[in-house]
């Protein structure tokens, strides 16, 4: 009987800790912030809290369609996100979105005009710009000899079993669809069908398609080329220095990360003022130099060092990005995209 | 003699198959560099930034939290279920076993968006009850079914006896019944506990905003690479429970021996 009730006293402790743990949150007022792994600089967060005494719960998501499926069930209050590009289309067009105040977040001002009124936020009302970058191929110096510059080199059969493409059926169908020549968000059924043809002939050439473990197999150089993000080709050059990157002249994806405030928010103006809070000048270059990827602010360039600012990986040119798009929301095409994405997997 | 070396060849393959990813994952969790793939010498580094890391140290402690409270109520629930299963008759219980084993089939993401579902229907704020109400959902039918053998093993007289030498029935449940169904008990709290802390989907699904465990946590770090932090992690957790076992082991190896001697001294 001893041992039971030990194990009572046990449960009393850890209830009671619990029960702490909960009261502290109360007095403060609560911002849930729902945002990708890893993906801010936790110290950020803290300094958030010291100067509006808010207490931050912070969460995490691991793809765009987590966070749609876990705001779209309703049952949580979460006041800030950061979902993509496509996914914030979806979500304005389903009505999950609260209009943004710009006049609470003077900070706006900081980021820069190009990434501002984009396609899938036409009048900057629902969102504000965290992170951006692009897609394209990275490779390796001592094994890739010719020039770099095209969608063709992955379908070169001189470097069979050393290409690894994205196992991800949106970014390969592009792939395929820019080195035609076509837009990435096409949604020609002949233009889809010749996409198809085109990965299908590539599939022998292949080493593998991959997912995160694509970082591993670079910079172990397993692989010669790759299809990857410009955010995790700077990390993978740094770990590498035989690797470079490029993006094709065909163009490619330019991608998005945004700040919203979910319709399941309960704190809006806090909402606005944690959105200002990130988009000031020192705090974006903090987030920008932890997270290693490409920040639109323009005064938080300036605060960061030239290695950074003047990485043509991060920082492309603006003929550079030029033929490059913003993935839209598919809405129910995105059905075609299973079937040929199927098609050429089972082949 | 040569089936001998087969033998140990067998043994020795089973075991590096099951222990080899962990052999891996703890020799990368000092290593130098992010990366999986290669070794760039020797660093605590990930150690003492896994002591600094706020957000896996909160994951950390509601998944300890959560694998504590719903592992002690399950057992609690499915202990005394089962001791009811067993007085029932044969129809009814042979019904309610059946109800017993759909959630043990039934594919965690159907409980996970029904457990949702069901929360939204009577309007409670996902957090972390729902997740804790959760977890005691899935693990009182392993409670119950680890259970349940253990009192058919037991002497159906055992406790009539003691009633019959005066003992009340709640008397006899606690010194007659439970002790003797203990093993039983212990299994389905260390079954209800390791399912808990391992449990992703249902998890995802019924936890609300700031409240994580370790595996939402570690499943959300996949867009920008997993942190040897975790691998750090893992290896102070598998050194615990290492150590637990081995402790348990000496202490039960003990405990048997202690009962051998108050045997005899009744005798």
């Amino acid at each position: 009987m001893k041992r039971c009730y030990k194990t009572l006293l046990l449960l009393a402790i850890v209830l009671i800790i619990s029960m702490v743990g909960a009261g502290c949150g109360q007095e403060k007022p609560v911002l849930n912030v729902y945002n990708w792994g890893d993906y801010i600089d936790p110290d950020v967060i803290k300094d958030f809290e010291e100067e509006f005494n808010i207490k931050v719960n912070y969460s995490t998501f691991t793809t765009n369609e987590d966070m749609y499926v876990k705001l779209k069930s309703g049952g949580t209050s979460y006041d800030v996100a950061f979902p993509s590009d496509y996914m914030i289309e979806k979500m304005i067009k389903e009505d999950m979105l609260l209009k943004i105040d710009m006049n609470n977040i003077p900070n706006y001002k900081n980021i820069d005009d190009k990434f501002k009124k984009l396609d899938f936020d036409p009048n900057d009302e629902y969102s504000v710009p965290y992170m951006w970058g692009t897609f394209g191929i990275i490779y390796n110096k001592n094994v890739v000899k010719d020039k770099v510059d095209s969608w063709n080199i992955l379908w070169d059969e001189k470097y069979s079993d050393q290409i690894l493409m994205l196992d991800s059926q949106r970014d390969s169908i592009a792939v395929a669809l820019k080195k035609l020549g076509y837009s990435m968000n096409s949604k020609d059924l002949k233009e889809l069908g010749k996409a198809k043809e085109e990965l299908v002939k590539q599939k022998p050439l292949l080493l593998a398609y991959v997912g995160d473990e694509v970082k591993d197999m670079m910079i172990g150089e397993e692989a010669a080329l790759a299809v990857v993000w410009s955010g995790d080709a700077v990390y993978m050059m740094r770990e590498n220095t035989n690797l470079d990157y490029v993006i094709p002249k065909e163009g490619s994806n330019l991608w998005f990360d945004n700040i919203v405030i979910p319709k399941t928010c309960k704190n809006k103006k806090d909402a606005e003022l944690f959105i200002d809070f990130l988009c000031r000048p020192d705090i974006a270059a903090r987030n920008t130099k932890y997270i290693g990827y490409s920040t639109p602010n323009k005064e938080a360039l300036k605060e960061l060092p030239k290695k950074i600012t003047e990485d043509k990986v991060a920082y492309p040119s603006d003929e550079e990005v030029e033929n490059c798009e913003i993935f839209n929301d598919p809405g129910k095409f995105v059905k075609e995209y299973d079937r040929i994405w199927t098609e050429v997997k089972v082949q | 003699m040569v089936n001998k070396i087969i033998k140990k060849i067998y043994t020795f393959l089973i075991f590096a198959f099951l222990y080899a990813p962990i052999i891996v994952l703890i020799v990368f969790s000092f290593n130098n560099s992010k990366s999986r793939g290669v070794w760039n010498g020797f660093t605590m580094r990930w150690y003492i930034e896994l002591l600094k890391d706020q957000e896996i140290l909160k994951a950390l402690y509601y998944t300890i939290l959560v694998a504590v409270l719903s592992s002690a109520i399950s057992t609690f629930i499915g202990t005394f279920a089962a001791i009811g299963i067993y007085n029932m008759n044969l129809f009814s219980r042979k019904i309610v076993l059946n109800i017993n084993y759909l959630p043990v089939l039934n594919p965690d993401i159907v409980t996970a968006v029904s457990l949702m579902t069901l929360f939204r229907f009577v309007n409670l704020e996902l957090g972390f009850l729902t997740m804790l109400l959760a977890h005691v959902a899935f693990s009182v039918p392993y409670v119950v079914l680890s259970v349940l053998p253990k009192l058919k093993q037991m002497n159906k007289h055992l406790a009539e006896a003691a009633m019959d030498l005066g003992a009340t029935p709640m008397y006899a449940l606690r010194k007659v019944i439970i002790p003797e169904i203990m093993p039983g008990i212990v299994t389905g709290a260390l079954i209800a506990f390791t399912l808990s802390i391992d449990d992703f989907v249902i998890s995802f699904f019924n936890t609300g905003s700031g409240v994580t465990n370790l595996s939402i946590t570690v499943y959300s770090m996949a867009r920008r690479g997993i942190n040897p932090e975790i691998n750090a992690l893992s290896t102070l957790m598998f050194i615990s429970v290492l150590v637990l076992l081995l402790i348990i082991n000496k202490r039960s190896s003990k405990d048997s021996k202690g009962g051998m001697i108050s045997y005899e001294k009744m005798l």
